[in-house]
């Protein structure tokens, strides 16, 4: 499978391994140690077969390491503030460096947390590290699903993966809801209320649940304790095992990669891992750990000290949960008040039930796209080179849809700020995202499905006649021309090598009968295809070279 | 001369001279409430004809600016309130933050560049006093910011952090009024606002925050003011939602700008 550029690179750094002479000390320290652990483990096939591994460099597909990496900070400060943080709600007085909160009443998880920021030397740099690397471990590993959404990259064989890092992306945003919730301050609490408020809106086993969740009556004395055992054993332990997981599978299944010559469904141009990405790989972690740092130094994050101990009497304006939990909080926003109804003396609680419903029908939809996607179009061929958007317009068009459906909701989370910041009134800003929340999506896949197909017949354009060079000639007729320069062989694969998909046939099944199924499946196929550009073919090259 | 009160009010000081300035003007004012409904002893003969005429300028100030909207005796017209017995304090407050007289209409009367000295809100405010008893101008000593700090940290966050944000950044109310920031705004106005209530904030009079406990959050204002942030830049204090627009354009930017340089160069 793996036909490398670079196989004969390795053998020949080999062979000049082989005719050095005489290794030095330090060189053959290495040996022995490499000797002692090849002996009893015989790992060395496996580092070789790793070591072989092919990284493609567009950029984009650095977004996943710059996720593992923040993992890694996360892991890392995290571990220096278990030393001092305590997760315990037990009442104790403040009594440390910050003068207003000198001899307030706090839980002793408040009092440990603002240890760490004032008492403790270099707690308050490892907070913001640690809070401002899990903001960016869940950005980046958004960007990242992105990049594999509109790319392709989900097909078969890698739909499996595609699960596996919607689960990291749900456990990580489980990571940084129980994260920021552990310092018991105001911000936080006010959080876990409105967690509590939507667990208690589930009829009949809601109420249950809560007493559960909060060990009695919210906010009592267990739930610091519990979340802390979940923030720092359970969900990384899952974290840790799903990483292992997809990067096994990405080993496995090997990396996608755009089009381009010599880039075939069978293999992979890139660098190895050993050593050149290995040591850019090394390189680039330290650069996004320097981001992290600067960051970290230069900016506050979660000021906890502005907002207190948490007391369930006070809130505050702008309480906005982190931003990967904004697009939760603004659907709440976003649904009308006042939907319930009165049965049997129980009250239905709509303006939850339906934000539940429709987050969990959102999310379910990410999960599963791949095998929706795979059913529609039939496809069950093997996938390894990455669409460019355009040539995928639909799924194109379905991913503007959803990123405009969770951008609005996200906005929705700050719509006091925005009213503030722009001079508008709040009600006016919700009625206006209300309104966007469903034009929006429909808005965007039309305008994404129209400019992809605007730039496929542009790349068609340019590979048939070449690009505008700008250059006006006056032909002796007296007719003038816009010069049009050709495209080398290189460019042009770029732009003509994708695949053409015809819409499903609907045929009879084994028993001569067109099921209901099928008749569903040739009608979502038709919409996915109806609309499509095919690509250059090599007759319609020729010809256009034989014209001019 | 702006520039130098600026400066003193930043560094949470004030310049004997304005203090004693201060002093005058709210010795006037309550001196001025009395002045009306009080037969006055001979002793304060002076200082009462002082105040007459203060009050006689005030009415000329008003007549001139505000009785437009608010009746030429302050009784109120179908555009603004009355002003009799909001008192010294408010006309102080409205004027001296510069929301009065009030410009455009919109959601809410916004402050603006203040449009008369300290001697014309001085007159002002008398002559309002002196139609009708009400908060009197506060007195200089709950102004001095020595109160208690974590007691008006904890009173800032249970009483006001709801509508100015716990960092006392501001935040959004119905239908396009806000509450501004109150960090910055010097001692008195933050004491006149509490005790007048100006347009939708609630009036917290003596018995809901006691004198002391105001000279306590002015005291914790004035700590937000001055004091650095612990950690680093503050975005604004609006919390995650500046934080995540931070984290998505600057750092994943950032970081998305260096990875396309890096795979650049490899090319
Ligand atoms: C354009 C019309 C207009 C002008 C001119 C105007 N005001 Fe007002 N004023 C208002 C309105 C309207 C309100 C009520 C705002 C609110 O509280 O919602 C108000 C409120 C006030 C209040 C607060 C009343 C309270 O209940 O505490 C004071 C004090 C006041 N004005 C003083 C003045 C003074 C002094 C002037 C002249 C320098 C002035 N105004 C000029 C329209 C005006
Ligand atoms: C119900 C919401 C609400 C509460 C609670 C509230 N305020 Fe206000 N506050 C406002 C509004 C609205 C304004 C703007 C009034 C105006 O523009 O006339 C304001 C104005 C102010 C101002 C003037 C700001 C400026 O820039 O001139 C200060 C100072 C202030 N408030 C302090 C406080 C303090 C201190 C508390 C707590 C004791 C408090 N507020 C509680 C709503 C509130």
């Amino acid at each position: 499978m793996t036909v490398t550029a670079t196989t004969t690179e390795t053998t020949a750094s080999e062979a000049t391994a082989e005719t050095q002479v005489e290794p030095g000390k330090g060189m053959r320290f290495v040996n022995w140690g490499a000797n002692y652990i090849e002996d009893r483990t015989s790992l060395s096939g496996f580092v070789k077969e790793l070591g072989r591994k092919i990284f493609p460099d567009h950029w984009s597909f650095m977004l996943g390491e710059v996720a593992l990496y923040s993992f890694v900070v996360i892991l890392l400060s995290g571990t220096f503030l278990t030393f001092f943080f305590q997760a315990s709600m037990t009442h104790v007085v403040y009594d440390g460096s910050y003068a207003p909160l000198k001899g307030v009443g706090m839980s002793a998880a408040m009092a440990s947390t603002l240890d760490i920021s004032f008492d403790v030397r270099g707690g308050l740099l490892m907070r913001q590290v640690h809070h401002w690397a899990a903001l960016l471990f869940v950005a980046s590993v958004g960007l990242h699903m992105l990049r594999v959404f509109f790319t392709g990259a989900f097909r078969k064989p890698r739909e499996l993966n595609w699960v596996v890092g919607f689960v990291l992306f749900v456990l990580a945003m489980g990571e940084g809801f129980t994260g920021y919730s552990l310092p018991d301050d105001l911000l936080s609490g006010n959080g876990l209320r409105i967690i509590d408020g939507m667990v208690k809106g589930i009829p009949i086993i809601g109420t249950w649940i809560s007493y559960l969740l909060f060990g009695g009556e919210f906010p009592g004395e267990a739930i610091v304790g519990r979340l802390y055992t979940l923030h720092i054993l359970l969900l990384p332990a899952l974290v840790v095992a799903a990483i292992g997981v997809h990067l096994i599978l990405m080993i496995v299944n090997k990396h996608t990669q755009f089009a381009g010559p010599g880039r075939t469904q069978g293999n992979v141009v890139g660098v190895p891992i050993m050593p050149v990405f290995a040591a850019k790989a090394g390189g680039f972690f330290f650069i996004v750990f320097g981001v992290i740092m600067l960051v970290a130094s230069l900016v506050t994050i979660n000021p906890i000290w502005n907002y207190g101990p948490y007391d369930p009497s006070p809130i505050s304006a702008g309480t906005q949960p982190d931003w990967y939990i904004g697009f939760a909080d603004g659907m709440l926003r976003l649904i009308p008040p006042h939907l319930e109804t009165e049965l049997w003396g129980f009250t239905i609680t709509w303006y939850i039930l339906i934000p539940i419903a429709v987050l969990g029908l959102f999310i379910v939809l990410v999960a599963i796209y791949p095998f929706v996607e795979a059913w529609i179009t039939g496809d069950k061929r093997e996938h390894h080179i990455a669409d460019r958007p355009r040539n995928a317009p639909t799924r194109t068009a379905i991913g503007a849809a959803g990123v405009t459906f969770y951008a609005v909701m996200w906005a929705a989370a700050s719509s006091d700020l925005i009213a503030t910041h722009f001079r508008l009134s709040v009600e006016g800003v919700t009625h206006f995202l209300q309104a966007a929340l469903i034009l929006g999506p429909i808005i965007a896949y039309l305008v994404a499905k129209r400019v992809c197909l605007a730039l496929q017949k542009k790349d068609r354009e340019i590979a048939l006649h070449g690009f505008e060079s700008g250059r006006i000639v006056r032909l002796p007729g007296g007719e003038y021309i816009e010069v049009h320069e050709r495209l080398s062989d290189y460019d042009r694969w770029r732009l003509v090598s994708y695949e053409d998909y015809a819409p499903l046939m609907v045929r009879p099944n084994a028993k001569g009968r067109i099921t209901t199924g099928t008749k569903i499946r040739g009608v979502l196929s038709r919409w996915f295809f109806e609309d499509r550009i095919a690509p250059v073919t090599r007759s319609e090259i020729e010809a256009a070279h034989h014209d001019h | 001369m702006a520039t130098f009160a600026h400066r003193n009010r930043r560094s949470g000081r004030r310049s004997p001279l304005t203090s004693a300035a201060l002093l005058l003007i709210g010795l006037l004012a309550t001196g001025g409430a009395y002045a009306a409904f009080t037969a006055t002893s001979s002793a304060d003969a002076a200082s009462q004809t002082q105040v007459t005429k203060l009050t006689e300028e005030g009415e000329k100030l008003f007549a001139a600016n505000c009785a437009s909207c608010h009746g030429l005796q302050a009784e109120g017209t179908e555009d603004a309130p009355t002003l009799i017995g909001v008192g010294a304090a408010s006309v102080d407050f409205q004027v001296g933050t510069g929301r009065m007289p009030m410009a455009a209409s919109g959601p809410q009367a916004e402050q603006k560049p203040v449009q008369f000295t300290e001697e014309q809100i001085a007159a002002l405010a008398t002559w309002v006093a002196s139609l009708g008893p009400g908060p009197a101008i506060p007195d200089e000593r709950y102004l001095q910011g020595d109160g208690d700090l974590a007691v008006g940290a904890e009173l800032f966050r249970i009483n006001c952090a709801m509508c100015h944000n716990v960092a006392g950044a501001g935040g959004a109310l119905t239908q396009g009024k806000f509450a501004p920031g109150v960090v910055g705004v010097s001692a008195k106005h933050v004491y006149e606002a509490m005790i007048t209530g100006p347009q939708n904030m609630p009036v917290f009079n003596d018995a809901n925050i006691s004198p002391e406990d105001k000279s306590a959050i002015i005291t914790y204002l004035q700590y937000l003011e001055t004091s650095t942030s612990p950690g680093g830049l503050e975005l604004g204090s609006l919390g995650p939602v500046s934080e995540g627009l931070f984290i998505w354009i600057f750092a994943l930017g950032g970081i998305v700008a260096i990875t396309v340089w890096l795979t650049a160069k490899s090319n």
